[in-house]
Formats: C-alpha cells, sequence, structure tokens
C-alpha cells in the first residue's frame, strides 16, 4: 500500500500542490481520494524535492484541501489491453461503459507510448478505398497516413467520418481490420450518432470507442486519444491488424490542453495556447503508421473543428503542419446541399502519389486527379468572374468550365451518406465530366489514357 | 563512454525535458550528464550556485527528486571519422539503425550507443610519410568511405609544429592508432575518429566571400534566387505550399558533394521517404546513388524536444567536418521553426522572461550564430584547401505569417528568401516560390560567374524575366477590373508571355523524371526562347500584325514541351524553336491573312 498523503496545499483550477512527499516521479499516475471516498486519478506535472505538482483528470470539483487522501502509485497511467477489447465502449478514462463485463487485460501499456524510430518505419503506400469520390479521387488515404479533417461548426463532419468507418477497405485484401474511435468533449447526440450507427451497421463488432462527452471531466479528455492509439497500436502492432482511428474533435482536446497550461500559469503562445502545443499533438499524430516487418498499420484520421472556420488558427495549423494533409470542408458546398461538402481545391493528400496508379487503383487515376482539379479551378475561377462580369462576359470555353464545375460538384462530389462508390466508378464519373470539355484544353490526360477510357460518344462528336 | 567526474549530484525537480539537481558544484556549462537511475542523456544550460538546469535528451516519465545526477564532465560532443556518410542519427547521434537493432521498433530509453560503428574497418593509405612536419588540419592519409567521397583523415585542431613519428596503410577501425605525431617531444598518437563540440564552430584558417553558385537544377532558384556555395537561404510557408519538396529537391540535386540532411521537429514518414528514395535515385553528376554522399539527422516531432535543439547543431558540426576537408557541403534544416519552439519550451521552463510570443529574447542570437557557421573556408592544413558549407532552413511561420519571430528574426540573418506562396499552391504551381517577393542577395556577386558560365546576356535576360512578371501584376489589376478586352496588343502580349514564363519556365514539377532536375544550359535556352519568342511578337505589334494569330501560334506548344524534353534531345528542341522564331511573326502572319 503506498503512502498516503493529507497534505495538499494549493487547489487551482484542475491542479493540486501537494506537500511533504517523498519518492514522487515525474508523469507518475496519483489517486485522491475525496472526504466522501470517490476516487479521482491525476498525473505529476512537476515533481520537485518535497512537492509535486498534480493534474487531476476528474477535475478538482467537490475536493478539500484537509481531509482529501493523495496517494502516488509509483507508475505512468497505463491501459490494460487485450483482444476483447474489440466491440466494447469505455468512457474517456478507459472505464467500460457498455455495461459489459471488466476487461481481463493481456498487457497494460503506458498510454504515452514510445516514437517510432523512422528508420523501422515502412512508408504508406497501400491505397484505402472509402467509397468517397472526393476523397478516393481527389485525396486518397493510404495505410498508415494521417489525415484529418477540418470542419467547421454546423458541417457534417461526424457522417462523413461515420461513412468512412463503415466503408473504408483495401482493394482486393480480407486482412482484419478495426476502427478505434476516440471522443473528446462531444455532445451525447454526436456519441449517440457514432455508437448506433456502428451498431446498425454491425462496425461496433471490429471496433473499439472511448467516449468523453462535454459534460466528462475536461481534463480526462488529454488521456482518451493516447488510450485510443495505445489500443490502436496493440492491435496493428501485436495482433496485426489494420487499425483506422478516428479522433473527434481535436479541438476540444486542445481547450483542456490550453486549460491546463494556463492554469499553472505557464507563457502562452499563439491565442493562448501552450507553446509545445506542437509537440503534444505530434506525439499522437506521429503514432500513425507502418512499421518494417509488421502486419499491421494504424490510420489516423483526426477531426476538427476550425474555430470562425480560419484554418490559420493554431488548433488546424500545427495540425497541418505534422498531419499528411488534409480534407477541408466547405461551408459553400454545405449551403448548396452537397453533401460531403469536401472543398478540394484546398485538401491535400501528400501521399497520394505512392498508392495510387496501376496496380493500386487504376493506370489513368494520376491524369484524372490532375485533369479534373485544373478545370475544377478554372471553373470556379470563371464563376467568380461570371459574378463580376455576368455570364455574358465570358468566353465560349469558359462557359463550358463553368458548367463544368456545376456538374463536378453535383455529380462527382456529391453523393449519398450510405453511397460506397468503387474507385472504378469514381474515376468513370469524372471520365464523364472530363467529355464535356474540348479535347484541346485537357492537357493533362495522356493520349492513352483518353484512347482508353474517354467515353467514345463524345470523342466521335468531337472529331 | 561517460567519464566519471566525480561530480554527483541530486534531482531537486523535474519539469518535463527540465530537470534542476543540486550539488553539481565543479560542472560546467554544457556538459553532458547522465539524469537519475535510468541514466537518460541530459545536458547542463543553466548554473546557479551548485544547482543546475539540464534538458534532458530523453522522455523524463518516472524520474523523481532524490535521483542521483552523474557528470561526464564533457561538453556535447559528436565523434567525426570514416562511417557517417549513409548514416541515419538521431539528434545527438545516435544511429538509428543500431537503435533499432538494440531496442526494437520504437525509440526507448537509456539506450547509449556510439555514433561510429566500433568494429567496421576502413582501409587507411597515408598521404605523410614519417618526419614529415605536419599541423592541425594536415591530411594524414585518406579512407575510401563511399565511391563518392573520399574521407581525409586531418590533424586534429590543436597540434602545432608536429612530425610524424610513425604512420602505416591498412585496415583499421575508427579507434586504433594509424599515426602516432611528434610534437615537441611529447607523442600523440592519432585515431582516425576525433570527437568536436557540438556548440563550438570549427576552427578555419580564413572566412571568403562566396563567388560561386550552388547549382539546385530548380530553374526559379537557380535564374531569379540564386544561391552561393557558403550562403544561406531560407524557404518560409505555411503548411502545404511544399517546403520540404523543395528541401528534398536541394538535398536531391544541389551539385554539393557533401549533403547533411536536418529532419527538426518533422514528420517521421518524410524521413523514410528520403531513406528509401536517396539510394534509388541517382546523382546527375557522378551516376552514384545520392545516399553516398549524404548524412542523416531525424529527430521527427515526436521525438525528445530537447534531443531536437540538439539536432541542428549535430548536423552542422558533421558537415563543418566535412567542409574542413575542402568539400563543398549543403545542409538542409528542416525546420527551424520547430527547433525554435524547442528553445522556447526550455526557456519557459527555466522561467526565463520571455520575448516576443514566448520565444526566448537570445532567439535572433542563436539563429545568427547558428547561420554563420556557414560560408567559404581556406581550412586549416598547409595545403590551403577551400571548403564551403551552404545553409538552407526551412521555416514554418504560425499560418504562414512571416510577420512572425522566426521568420523575422531568420531574415535578418540569410541573404536568401523563398518566400512560399499559399495561393500558388493552391493554384498548383510549384515550386510555389513568390517570385514577386522572393530574394536573393548574391544576385550581384554571381553576375560575373553567370555570365561566364552561362551567357554574357544571362543578368540581363533574367531582369527582363522578372520585369515582365512584375508588369502582369500590374496589368491583372486592370484586368480583374475592366476584363482582358481593354487591354492594347502590347500589354495582351505581355500578359501571354508572362504566363508562359510561369507555365512553361518557374513550373517545375518535382515528381516528373524529366522535369524534376533542369541543367544549366537547359535553364538558359528555355529563357532565351521565351524572350526571343516575346521579342519577334511585340516586333510584329508593332509592324500591326494581328494578336489572335500570334497568341495561336503552335511554336507555344513546343515551348511548353521544353520543360519535360529530356536533356539529350533539348538542343533538337531548341533549335527547332529558335529556327522557327527567326522566321518571325510577321511573315507567318502576313502570309495567313
Amino acid at each position: 500500500m503506498p503512502l498516503e498523503y493529507t497534505t495538499i496545499s494549493q487547489i487551482s483550477g484542475p491542479l493540486i500542490m501537494v506537500e511533504q512527499v517523498r519518492e514522487v516521479h515525474f508523469d507518475e499516475l496519483v489517486e485522491v481520494e475525496t472526504q466522501t471516498g470517490e476516487i479521482r486519478r491525476g498525473r505529476v506535472l512537476e515533481a520537485q524535492e518535497g512537492r509535486a505538482l498534480v493534474q487531476l483528470f476528474e477535475g478538482t470539483a467537490g475536493l478539500d484541501v484537509s481531509k482529501s487522501k493523495v496517494r502516488f502509485l509509483g507508475r505512468v497511467l497505463e491501459i490494460p489491453v487485450s483482444r476483447d477489447m474489440l466491440g466494447r465502449i469505455f468512457d474517456g478514462a478507459g472505464r467500460p461503459i457498455d455495461g459489459g463485463p471488466r476487461i481481463v487485460p493481456e498487457k497494460r501499456l503506458d498510454i504515452n507510448g514510445n516514437p517510432i524510430n523512422p528508420y523501422a518505419r515502412a512508408y504508406p503506400s497501400e491505397f484505402i478505398q472509402t467509397g468517397i469520390s472526393a476523397i478516393d479521387c481527389m485525396n486518397p488515404l493510404v495505410r498508415g497516413q494521417k489525415l484529418p479533417i477540418f470542419s467547421g461548426a454546423g458541417l457534417p463532419h461526424a457522417a462523413m467520418a461515420a461513412q468512412i468507418a463503415r466503408q473504408a477497405t483495401v482493394l482486393g485484401s480480407q486482412e482484419p481490420f478495426a476502427v478505434v474511435f476516440g471522443a473528446m468533449g462531444i455532445t451525447f447526440e454526436e456519441a449517440d450518432y457514432f455508437i448506433s450507427d456502428f451498431r446498425r451497421t454491425g462496425a461496433l463488432e471490429r471496433a473499439v470507442l472511448f467516449v468523453n462527452l462535454a459534460n466528462d471531466p475536461v481534463i480526462e479528455r488529454i488521456a482518451t486519444p493516447r488510450m485510443a492509439l495505445t489500443v490502436a497500436e496493440y492491435l496493428a502492432f501485436d495482433l496485426g491488424m489494420h487499425v483506422l482511428v478516428i479522433l473527434t474533435d481535436m479541438t476540444n482536446y486542445a481547450e483542456a490542453l490550453r486549460e491546463v497550461s494556463a492554469a499553472r500559469k505557464e507563457v502562452p503562445g499563439r491565442r493562448g495556447y501552450p507553446g509545445y502545443m506542437y509537440t503534444d499533438l505530434a506525439t499522437m499524430y506521429e503514432r500513425a503508421g507502418r512499421i518494417k516487418g509488421k502486419k499491421g498499420s494504424i490510420t489516423q484520421i483526426p477531426i476538427l473543428t476550425m474555430p470562425e472556420d480560419d484554418k490559420t488558427h493554431p488548433i488546424p495549423d500545427l495540425t497541418g503542419y505534422i498531419t499528411e494533409g488534409q480534407i477541408i470542408l466547405s461551408r459553400d458546398l454545405h449551403k448548396k446541399g452537397i453533401y460531403p461538402p469536401v472543398n478540394v481545391s484546398i485538401s491535400l493528400s501528400r501521399l497520394k502519389d505512392k498508392g495510387i496508379g496501376k496496380g493500386k487503383t487504376r493506370e489513368d487515376h494520376a491524369d484524372v486527379l490532375n485533369q479534373l482539379s485544373d478545370a475544377y479551378d478554372r471553373g470556379k475561377e470563371a464563376r467568380e468572374l461570371a459574378v463580376v462580369l455576368g455570364e455574358a462576359a465570358l468566353t465560349p470555353t469558359d462557359r463550358l468550365f463553368l458548367k463544368f464545375a456545376d456538374e463536378f460538384e453535383r455529380r462527382f462530389i456529391k453523393q449519398g451518406p450510405n453511397e460506397n462508390r468503387p474507385i472504378e466508378r469514381t474515376l468513370d464519373i469524372g471520365w464523364e465530366l472530363m467529355a464535356m470539355l474540348p479535347r484541346s484544353e485537357l492537357k493533362r490526360l495522356s493520349d492513352r489514357n483518353i484512347e482508353k477510357y474517354m467515353p467514345k460518344r463524345q470523342a466521335a462528336a468531337d472529331d | 563512454m561517460a567519464r566519471d567526474t566525480g561530480i554527483i549530484g541530486k534531482i531537486v525537480r523535474v519539469s518535463g525535458p527540465l530537470v534542476v539537481a543540486s550539488g553539481m558544484s565543479g560542472a560546467r556549462m554544457f556538459d553532458v550528464v547522465r539524469v537519475g537511475e535510468k541514466r537518460v542523456i541530459g545536458e547542463i544550460i543553466e548554473l546557479r550556485g551548485d544547482t543546475a538546469s539540464i534538458q534532458v535528451y530523453e522522455e523524463t516519465s518516472g524520474i523523481g527528486p532524490g535521483e542521483p545526477v552523474v557528470s561526464t564532465g564533457v561538453p556535447l560532443s559528436v565523434e567525426l571519422g570514416p562511417g557517417l556518410i549513409s548514416s541515419i542519427f538521431d539528434g545527438i547521434q545516435r544511429p538509428l539503425n543500431v537503435i533499432q537493432s538494440i531496442a526494437g521498433d520504437y525509440v526507448t530509453r537509456g539506450i547509449d550507443v556510439p555514433g561510429l560503428d566500433r568494429e567496421r574497418k576502413w582501409h587507411f593509405v597515408p598521404a605523410v610519410k614519417p618526419g614529415d612536419a605536419v599541423a592541425s588540419g594536415d591530411v594524414l592519409g585518406t579512407v575510401q568511405e563511399t565511391p563518392l567521397v573520399v574521407h581525409k583523415i586531418m590533424v586534429p585542431p590543436g597540434i602545432e609544429n608536429a612530425k610524424v613519428a610513425e604512420i602505416k596503410e591498412g585496415d583499421f577501425t575508427v579507434e586504433e592508432i594509424v599515426a602516432v605525431l611528434d610534437a615537441g617531444g611529447q607523442k600523440k598518437p592519432l585515431a582516425m575518429m576525433q570527437k568536436w563540440p557540438v556548440r563550438v564552430p570549427r576552427p578555419v584558417r580564413e572566412k571568403l566571400p562566396p563567388e560561386e553558385q550552388l547549382v539546385t537544377g530548380q530553374r526559379v532558384i537557380d535564374t531569379f534566387f540564386p544561391i552561393a556555395k557558403g550562403g544561406t537561404a531560407c524557404v518560409p510557408g505555411p503548411f502545404g505550399s511544399g517546403k520540404t519538396v523543395i528541401q528534398h529537391q536541394l538535398a536531391k540535386w544541389s551539385d554539393a558533394q557533401i549533403i547533411v540532411f536536418v529532419g527538426c521537429g518533422e514528420r517521421g514518414n518524410e524521413m523514410t521517404d528520403v531513406l528509401m528514395e536517396f539510394p534509388e535515385l541517382t546523382d546527375p553528376r557522378s551516376g552514384r546513388p545520392l545516399m553516398e554522399r549524404t548524412v542523416l539527422v531525424a529527430n521527427t516531432s515526436n521525438m525528445p524536444v530537447a534531443a531536437r535543439e540538439a539536432s541542428i547543431y549535430t548536423g552542422i558540426t558533421l558537415a563543418e567536418y566535412f567542409r574542413d576537408m575542402g568539400y563543398s557541403v549543403a545542409l538542409m534544416a528542416d525546420s527551424t521553426s520547430r527547433w525554435a519552439e524547442a528553445l522556447r519550451e526550455i526557456s519557459g521552463r527555466l522561467e526565463e522572461m520571455p520575448g516576443e510570443e514566448g520565444y526566448p529574447a537570445y532567439l535572433g542570437s542563436r539563429l545568427a550564430e547558428f547561420y554563420e557557421r556557414a560560408g567559404r573556408v581556406v581550412a586549416l592544413g598547409s595545403d590551403r584547401r577551400e571548403g564551403a558549407l551552404s545553409v538552407i532552413g526551412a521555416v514554418s511561420p504560425p499560418g504562414g505569417d512571416l510577420s512572425e519571430p522566426v521568420t523575422q528574426a531568420t531574415l535578418r540573418i540569410v541573404k536568401v528568401f523563398w518566400g512560399l506562396d499559399d495561393r500558388l499552391a493552391a493554384r498548383k504551381h510549384f515550386p510555389a516560390i513568390n517570385w514577386l517577393t522572393s530574394y536573393s542577395l548574391y544576385t550581384d556577386r554571381l553576375d560575373s560567374y553567370f555570365r561566364k558560365a552561362l551567357g554574357d546576356d544571362f543578368p540581363e535576360m533574367r531582369d527582363e524575366a522578372i520585369a515582365i512578371l512584375q508588369q502582369e501584376e500590374e496589368l491583372q489589376e486592370i484586368v480583374r477590373l475592366v476584363g482582358v478586352d481593354a487591354l492594347g496588343g502590347r500589354d495582351r502580349m505581355i500578359l501571354e508571355t508572362a504566363k508562359s514564363l510561369r507555365e512553361d519556365f518557374l513550373y517545375q514539377s518535382a515528381f516528373h523524371e524529366v522535369d524534376t532536375y533542369c541543367s544549366q544550359r537547359k535553364m538558359y535556352g528555355m529563357l532565351e526562347v521565351i524572350l526571343m519568342r516575346h521579342h519577334k511578337a511585340m516586333e510584329a505589334i508593332e509592324a500591326g500584325a494581328d494578336l489572335d494569330l500570334i497568341l495561336e501560334d503552335p511554336m507555344k506548344e513546343k515551348i511548353a514541351r521544353a520543360r519535360v524534353t529530356p536533356e539529350e534531345e533539348w538542343p533538337k528542341l531548341h533549335d527547332e524553336i529558335v529556327a522557327a522564331i527567326r522566321q518571325g511573326f510577321s511573315a507567318r502572319t502576313r502570309a495567313v491573312s
């Protein structure tokens, strides 16, 4: 039994200062027993000679300076992991909340993990088909990638994430696949949407859910994504599964981080977020990847809502610097009734080149991607011009591009939340749309691909 | 490797990467210490009485007050000798491949591995014989480290007026004695390996102003914003604007003899990419794999933050060592902003008074000290060999806002600014270097070099091209207001040529096998034909030719193809285009009408 201290000298925000302690270690797990017998957990933020600064995950409300007992457990925060966690739902601190039995651990793992040795990494290159054209064709996701969704308040990122979780598959592969879902500070309704969606489609069986709701302890959110990732690492690299990790909403996580930093009176960086937020986010995002000689993989889709849709806000900004691209949702498209409202012009998948082409998707993928993106950008320029000068001022070619842009949004980007479009179908739609444009404008397409894939009717009409 | 100095302190405080220990009297600033029972590696960064503040290069969780701190009495140093090339090190020169063989796929704590392989034998060929007089920097002998790199074993700094007593050819490990010097009656045995503290610049005989271009094979850089061998450059840009691609392109194609690439607080997969790609890519000059001239230092964003602070010093010390051998070395640091953030984090934990945005007040001077280690030099040694160290730092300004402290402090020091532009990247124009805001302070100095190496008229051609692009910007304003039809023929031709400059010349695909590298000759020729067409068209317009016919000219497509035309086919295409342009617009446009 570890020593019990009743020497809390100060409580401030989520932090407590414990005096006259001996043998305390940095980052050590702490238990605080309140006067009512309730146990709260925390970790040591600063270990000094004779005193320790402790951050409580469940907050300090109702804590008493004189009667609370503090125990230092001599180990860091760990999570018991087991194959049986699949199909289960936990709270943000890793306790089952689905009424199921306790998990009998096969292992206990430090939730902070260790950095993957860059030398041990294998480069991500296997295409994941999500069944969403705006992602599959324009911003392809590969196994081991970290590709966040930058959303805004009121945009349908949850529906998109659920759709990806349901439909994601690697072509021609029957390998074991799992979803780990980490929710930080989302509403009950949103969490319920995911849980019932997973239940409805049977995805729950191969999923592990960690749910910290909006009214759950704020500081617990700092641990939630780390627990999710630790389980993901176990499933991926110990059990050889391909794991998709969805973390939502990283904005709430960053806010919890800011709260702790403010309580410590640290010198703030931009907009009050701590200067170490980049490193802190990186220690989570960088846990995605593949490892040479290991079967499994971790693919991450963190979701964050951009305050005021501003991608230069520190949360999306620092995320974008770490992740391998970003899917940015657009309010304009959403207002036009286009789901998923992906702004393909500013979205990016950095690993796309390695995951597409012959033998992976289809030989014409790169051509189609470049041409569609060029033509759509040109169409949008024409649209802007038409707003200023009127459509009549456009050249006939520009008018074609304008029409293309409208059709591209309506037929290519737009699809049903339950529509699982195979990549071939996505590319074919792309070709149908490009057939609207004059051949001489399609500079990104090779003659061979045009010959093979361009719908014949149009090709004939063009000659 | 740690000598025991007998200085053993006791931890009194642990806060993230910062550990404070008391009882450290006798310890010196920047000495390396072993912290706690796990003996993790740290460095003293502040001394107050007998209390030392220590930045720790490994994770500190589980370490607590009361545990011992042992000083090794030596500053943080790197090992220099054969075995550096083709290696990948972490921020404190531990080889990551060795860490993997010891600890598995993750970097765990307390791993103590030397920077250089102690087992491997290298063939040493003496360059001096017994009785020869030698001093610091003189080459004792050589080792063929890779087919591309002859590693020169030099007399370490600090030895003067010595004579070679013994020296032998043969296969040795880096620790075995290859030569014995007689320095004033004192015997000095020397092995191939030497050590050097990373925070101290290696001494040189003389610094020289740069005068030769570092050719990068990237058109926008080589033409408009060149960097000199021994120069400094920075690449600031928001995420997704292609900083890392540019850094990789420079590491691949610059005509430096040695490349040191420091991945400082960036993505793990990017280092994997380099590790995968560089052995496959061949150097356009030697035909050998690029890896044979490359040293990698990788401290990714999730690795301990203090080691990130050290990583750029580790990198630049390795680079200086090769410069001292007389090589032209280029160091890429991606990204210096992450280094500055590491500095900020440590400074915050030390409770120092912050400067702008929480960065320490000494941010500017630290950056200046780092970049000042670049330069063209005469190395120590009697043969007065010249070496150069060019430094190219990426900067990641938050939100792409260039007014932030790291960018501003960097701009005060470096001579070349390649400003990456979000809007160009969104328009898929790569490299997204903004030609209106970027600059190089080497252009004037390099002009005489350009006239000799490329053509007497090159500086004028460049200035004209920039002027056209500048005019385009102004004309675009008008077009936005009243439409393109309001412009006269000359102005429309300027827009046409500017477009050609942008799309056929400045645009360069890093992923196209031909376009990824452009030789100086081809670059000159491309610019030449674009401007030639412009002049001819202007003449034709003056003579009253129809602009629409000029704009539909088929030559345009040929010029557009130049980018992707292989070097060996380029002269033919060039001559074709030149011949067609010579024929002139006026003749043909008249013939048509």
